[in-house]
């Protein structure tokens, strides 16, 4: 990963972009999922999300590229209320890059073009610049060799690590991944999880559900712990995980630590 | 042993079986295949847009959609030949003149985009909501997600499918008989009928049989070849762009 970590200081440039979220609510028809939200994830900063299955992780970062619209509440990319009524949802979703747990990777193209299909769709760039960032992004997760294979020729993790390239590709400002290595055979998540660290040290505002715990403590700048719906405690991980303040956090850090 | 016998003076009457063949394959082979292509192709067309607006949020494209597959699926095939291909002039649209094979073509077609459409339909939905998710987290739009993304996967995956209609159409086109045909006009099913009608023997149809067999058969072979080498993904390819090339043009 060495190597490859020099690479990708040339494919990514970073930005202080901060995301706050202004009292968010979310519900599914009558299925409240969010209740009240308030936080703000630093720009150049990793914030990480813990906290049990349903707890509305996952909803509060699909919200913040509006693949969730919340109920109530604003939220801001940088000085961008994207949540306002009238935003161009396309453009902002540029801005706002996303992992997810099932990679979901393009299976009909290779993996250089699942990394430049959008660059020329959506930034309208050439093709040969597409294809030169491209394969900058994909030398930066150690994958330029694999870039005429298909995505089912590929780990789980080596897939991760394309979904992660086609996204910084678009030179997003934010970078999402929501459980990013929970699909994954324990051996592939070190690689994607180096991917991630690399990416943070570079100063790109990502937000991070998780359950990796020993990432958010050694990587995360502040920790959120959410519970039904509710955003109980941030830090920063040395007093997240060294001294939680509420009974729910102790007791949820007890189980899985 | 004589029912035996008469068996295969009525089916395989070999003389006359090899007196047709060659009318067959001069005349009517040329004469299937182009109506074939001709009317998959409208078929394809109508099938997707159908296929599109079936999916659609809104009712108001939905519901005609909706009735239009379930009439043209319901019918007989005899009946819309009828209807699309001697309602059409009568009503005074008389687009191909006196082509007897367009109005067949776009008969078969327009039947053919119904059962079609419910195909891609299927195809379509069966394209992973987290895949489309992905598309558009990277700021490509609906109508992108959908002609770059949706329709791309979903069309291979119902490939042996429409391989199935496909042969349908094959064997739809006997039907063009119904409008009328002039001379040289005559499709395989067509040559085979008259001969038929004129030795009194059921061998040239049997004839016409080998040839939608020869058609039919090495194309589900070549087609199910094609959708497993989709499936499992080509072989590692050196890296070259050439191949990055191709791979582009096919979408």
């Amino acid at each position: 990963m060495t190597q490859a970590s020099t690479a990708a200081a040339d494919a990514v440039t970073t930005t202080g972009t901060t995301v706050r979220y202004e009292h968010i609510d979310k519900s599914f028809g009558n299925t409240p999922v969010l209740h009240d939200i308030v936080l703000e994830a630093p720009g150049g900063t990793t914030t990480c999300i813990i906290g049990p299955s349903g707890s509305g992780k996952s909803t509060l970062l699909r919200c913040t590229n509006l693949l969730e619209i919340p109920t109530a509440g604003r939220i801001f990319i940088g000085d961008e209320a994207i949540t306002d009524k009238g935003a161009d949802v396309d453009r902002i979703r540029t801005r706002v890059g996303m992992v997810f747990q099932n990679f979901h990777l393009f299976p009909h193209h290779t993996v250089l073009d699942n990394v430049t299909l959008a660059q020329q769709q959506v930034l309208g760039v050439s093709r040969d610049e597409a294809v030169e960032t491209a394969r900058a992004n994909l030398a930066a997760v150690g994958l330029a060799a694999y870039e005429n294979r298909r995505p089912s020729q590929l780990s789980g993790g080596q897939q991760q690590r394309v979904a992660i390239a086609r996204s910084l590709a678009m030179n997003p400002e934010v970078m999402l991944f929501d459980e990013a290595t929970s699909a994954l055979d324990p051996e592939l998540v070190k690689g994607v999880l180096a991917v991630m660290r690399d990416l943070a040290s570079r100063g790109m505002t990502m937000i991070v559900v998780t359950h990796e715990m020993r990432f958010a403590r050694e990587v995360a700048e502040q920790v959120v712990f959410l519970d039904q719906g509710r955003l109980v405690e941030a830090a920063h991980p040395t007093e997240f995980f060294e001294s939680p303040r509420s009974d729910r956090l102790r007791s949820f850090l007890d189980e899985v630590l | 042993m004589d029912g035996l016998k008469q068996i295969w003076d009525t089916f395989f009457d070999l003389d006359l079986i090899g007196s047709t063949l060659p009318t067959l394959l001069k005349e009517g082979l040329l004469n299937t295949l182009f109506l074939t292509v001709l009317a998959s192709a409208i078929g394809l067309v109508v099938g997707i847009f159908l296929a599109s607006g079936l999916m659609s949020r809104f009712r108001v494209l939905r519901l005609p959609c909706r009735w239009y597959v379930d009439i043209l699926r319901g019918l007989p095939h005899i009946l819309s030949i009828y209807l699309i291909g001697q309602g059409l002039p009568l009503a005074g649209l008389t687009m191909f003149g006196n082509w007897t094979y367009g109005y067949a073509a776009l008969a078969i077609g327009l039947m053919e985009g119904a059962y079609m459409a419910e195909i891609f339909r299927s195809g379509f939905q069966s394209v992973d909501k987290g895949i489309v998710e992905a598309s558009r987290s990277l700021g490509m739009s609906h109508t992108k997600t959908m002609r770059l993304i949706v329709i791309p996967i979903g069309f291979r995956r119902v490939l042996p499918a429409l391989t199935g209609q496909f042969i349908l159409v094959i064997k739809s086109t006997a039907l063009v008989y119904l409008l009328g045909l002039a001379a040289g006009q005559r499709e395989m099913f067509a040559i085979a009928q008259d001969t038929s009608t004129n030795n009194a023997s059921l061998s040239p149809l049997v004839a016409a049989g080998l040839f939608y067999l020869a058609i039919t058969v090495p194309l589900t072979y070549v087609v199910n070849r094609w959708d497993k080498r989709m499936r499992e993904g080509r072989p590692a390819a050196p890296t070259a762009p050439a191949a990055v090339r191709t791979e582009e043009a096919l979408v």
